[in-house]
């Protein structure tokens, strides 16, 4: 049993952790809070020269060639600094569905672009306040051309290209729902900034008219395509969770020790350290999780629904609880503009909803199980046994 | 990563699988596999112990020990891997862990030579049984606040109190035990710790009949009960260190608790019909089962982690230690949510009368115990929130004061 990173990969986290730790300490991702900069191009320039957009991208195609734990252990990282930067949609979501869906041609077009940072991409999915669903999808791509409204779109305000989900005409069930790549700097595309509740990352809203638009993997694809893609995304995305709900612990431990309440450090009553406790416990449970779900991701595993929504879900839950209990450890110091609580508070719900709600990966996750146990038969947990037996993750 | 053993635990595994398909059944695949029957103790007794035996005698039993204790002397991480296969066959349980796992490391830790060739052995063949005399009626959580007394007389010691809590002592043989030997000093100095014989005179055994019903849990007086001062272990006022070594040993012990888990709710919200489907097809019932899943790989994965650092040698990491406070509550939620799917028929508990053997029933009625013993919910929290995450201690109002003029201690 080797269920942990490798040492290189630890070292590689060291590495993140203390470039990050320079460059992205808290008083950054507040200018970005309190200005009028969408992302901090610093500390995007610099993460580019260490070449992390291009980790779990083939040397062919001008990535390092490291596989997703790599980029795992870098996410990671990024969540713990709260890092106000694109790489979420930039890497987890368009470069992963082009490495995902791409023709050669698409993959030699973009990805060459997006390891160097030279090009954003984003993913377009949201239509405001409705669960985006193959039937209730109203962007639709005919002859090659985008029509509708997409909002929020991460990141949607800088990046040069995004993946949109979208319908075809007499549409609107999941056979005509297509991937499509668009130019967001071209004609027929404008685009606003939205305030969202956490303006650290920038979000638009994007109006297509008639943007040209070209497939991304097969027409009538896109459903089950982008179904995988956010499989992979969670992944990527939980660890920036974990790393956020780590950080986010460290500091409310940080004030129970050394502020002083009734003449003793407020650590000392239980009715916060049992908070904390329980913010421990559900940290570990997501790391536990989380480490499943990148062992399935990089070995290309059949568990990786179950271990993606798994993780996705855990993490979700580890995050949200201790950026809202870590204000409460803090009390009325903890709610002002002025203290980093409150990046944490938005921070935590932006993530937790950005590759759909927990709700709806709970419901993925029982029939991902349920469509297992039918695989297998009627034997609870055979089908991960076999798998975890069977299979040798690359180390 | 990779979730293969190592070439020489890969050895092992394979040498515990054939000798337990060789010598025991293994588990069904069922979905509530019936349990074993256990309505005749003696018999059942009988059957733990011959098993044990068997399991000593093939070199199964106290791997980690040293060789001349009849262990072999191996990495804990091998302990590991026996339990691990072990679990997949119905063998007996319950009977000697808490002298394995607790009394034979702290007689080779304390005892004599000879005392250690005397016990451990017949201990590790299931010849001779061991109980814990630790919780009392008022010393749970403050297991130091013990008022059990001993007093010297010469060459022995006399103990008159009560104990409480104790598992198995009716069919003990001798017991580990912590007493008060003086009441004048702050209550962890007054404490000394000894081993005794069960069939002492003086020692006095009742049962204790708890929510479930039939319990091993037992009640343990004291009336002048003499104990030679060659079974004292350790030094006369270093007890609550001896027995902080002991449960120390305890928590690793403690794993995973049994009862209903995700498998037997995921199978029961499948059977179970709800508005025109099925009960796995109603929203508020997946967001339940899901959590659970996700809390259940939880532990599973953190499990992976401990034996991940057993297999390089180092001591597991703190994830170690959210085990039992999460399982024993989702047991108790998962018991408490099956019968509610069941409705009004939940109730029921005979076997023959409901789903699952009654195992959501059983489950709900057992598993506040589980949360109480070895350790409480609240004080595993305080554990991970001081050890862990290094938050400071508690104010104590009894540090530093005469065990007898504390508050509620002994006057």
């Amino acid at each position: 049993m080797n269920f942990d990173f490798s040492e290189e990969q630890k070292l590689l986290a060291d590495s993140a952790r203390k470039f990050l730790g320079e460059r992205c300490g808290t008083d950054v991702v507040r200018q970005i809070l309190d200005g009028d900069e969408p992302f901090d191009r610093n500390v995007w320039k610099g993460l580019v020269e260490l070449e992390w957009p291009g980790t779990a991208v083939p040397e062919s195609y001008g990535g390092v060639g490291f596989g997703h734990l790599e980029l795992c252990v870098t996410a990671q990282e990024i969540g713990r600094a709260l890092a106000p930067v694109p790489f979420s949609s930039s890497v987890y979501l368009a470069t992963e569905a082009i490495l995902l869906a791409g023709t050669e041609g698409q993959r030699e077009t973009y990805l060459r672009r997006l390891v160097t940072g030279e090009t954003i991409g984003t993913l377009a999915l949201s239509e405001a306040s409705r669960t985006p669903t193959p039937n209730t999808l109203s962007v639709e791509f005919r002859e090659g051309k985008l029509y509708g409204l997409k909002t929020p779109v991460p990141d949607g305000d800088v990046a040069d290209f995004a993946v949109v989900v979208a319908t075809t005409p007499g549409g609107a069930t999941e056979e005509s729902t297509s991937l499509v790549l668009v130019d967001l700097n071209a004609g027929g595309v404008s685009r606003e900034r939205v305030s969202t509740i956490d303006p650290t990352r920038s979000h638009a809203r994007v109006v297509f008219d008639g943007a040209a638009a070209e497939r991304l993997g097969p027409g009538g694809a896109g459903w089950p395509l982008l179904e995988r893609l956010f499989d992979r995304a969670a992944v990527l995305q939980a660890f920036e969770q974990l790393g956020g709900a780590d950080a986010c612990l460290e500091m409310a431990q940080e004030y129970a020790k050394t502020r002083y309440a009734f003449g003793r450090p407020i650590g000392s009553f239980q009715a916060i350290k049992h908070k904390l406790a329980d913010a421990f416990v559900k940290n570990e449970l997501a790391r536990s999780n989380c480490l499943y779900a990148a062992w399935a991701l990089s070995a290309g595993a059949p568990e990786l629904p179950v271990a993606a929504a798994a993780a996705r879900i855990s993490a979700t839950e580890a995050f949200q609880y201790i950026a809202a209990e870590n204000i409460q450890t803090h009390g009325g110091i903890g709610f002002t503009w002025e203290s980093d609580c409150q990046l944490f508070y938005r921070r935590s719900k932006l993530l937790s909803l950005s590759l759909g709600s927990s709700r709806r990966w709970k419901d993925r996750l029982v029939t991902q199980l349920l469509l297992r146990q039918k695989a297998v038969g009627d034997e609870p947990g055979g089908a991960e046994s076999s798998v975890e037996i069977s299979s040798v993750a690359r180390a | 990563m990779d979730f293969n053993d190592k070439p020489e635990e890969a050895t092992f595994r394979q040498e515990v699988r054939a000798w337990l398909d060789k010598n025991a059944e293994r588990r069904s695949s069922e979905r509530f596999p019936v349990a074993p029957d256990e309505s005749d103790e003696s018999e059942s007794l009988r059957r733990a112990k011959e098993w044990q035996a068997k399991k000593a005698d093939a070199g199964w039993v106290g791997l980690h020990w040293p060789k001349e204790y009849g262990g072999r002397g191996l990495a804990p991480i091998y302990t590991v891997i026996y339990q691990m296969e072990e679990a997949n066959y119905i063998v007996p349980r319950g009977f000697f862990e808490i002298g394995l796992g607790m009394a034979a490391p702290v007689l080779m830790a304390f005892a004599t030579e000879e005392q250690r060739q005397r016990y451990v052995p017949k201990m590790a063949r299931g010849e001779e049984i061991w109980c814990q005399l630790f919780s009392e009626p008022v010393a749970g959580s403050d297991l130091a606040g013990l008022r059990t007394s001993v007093r010297q007389h010469g060459d022995e010691w006399v103990v008159n109190g009560q104990k409480v809590w104790t598992s198995g002592a009716y069919y003990s043989d001798h017991a580990i035990l912590v007493a008060r030997h003086d009441p004048h000093v702050a209550k962890h100095k007054g404490l000394t710790y000894f081993f005794i014989d069960m069939r002492s005179p003086g020692v006095e055994v009742r049962r204790i009949k708890s929510i479930p019903g039939r319990s091993h849990f037992c009640e343990v007086f004291f009336t002048d009960v003499r104990v030679p001062d060659s079974q004292r272990l350790g030094e006369v006022g270093e007890g609550w260190g001896v027995a902080v070594t002991t449960l120390m040993h305890e928590r690793l012990a403690v794993g995973e608790v049994g009862g209903a888990g995700f498998d037997e709710i995921f199978a029961l919200a499948q059977d179970v019909p709800m508005n025109g489907g099925m009960a796995v097809d109603d929203s508020a019932v997946r967001d339940r089962l899901a959590d659970w899943y996700v809390q259940t790989q939880g532990l599973k994965y953190s499990r992976y982690r401990t034996l991940t650092a057993l297999s390089r040698g180092e001591m597991p990491g703190p994830e170690a230690s959210i085990v039992k406070v999460v399982s024993a509550s989702q047991v108790q939620q998962i018991a408490s949510f099956a019968m509610e799917l069941l409705d009004m028929g939940g109730v029921l508990d005979a076997r023959e009368q409901t789903v699952a053997n009654a195992l959501f029933q059983q489950s709900y009625l057992s598993s506040p115990g589980s949360r109480i013993a070895g350790g409480t919910d609240e004080i595993l929290r305080n554990i991970i929130a001081e050890r862990v995450l290094g938050l400071p201690p508690d104010i104590r109002v009894d540090k530093g004061v005469p065990f007898n003029k504390v508050p509620g201690g002994m006057s």
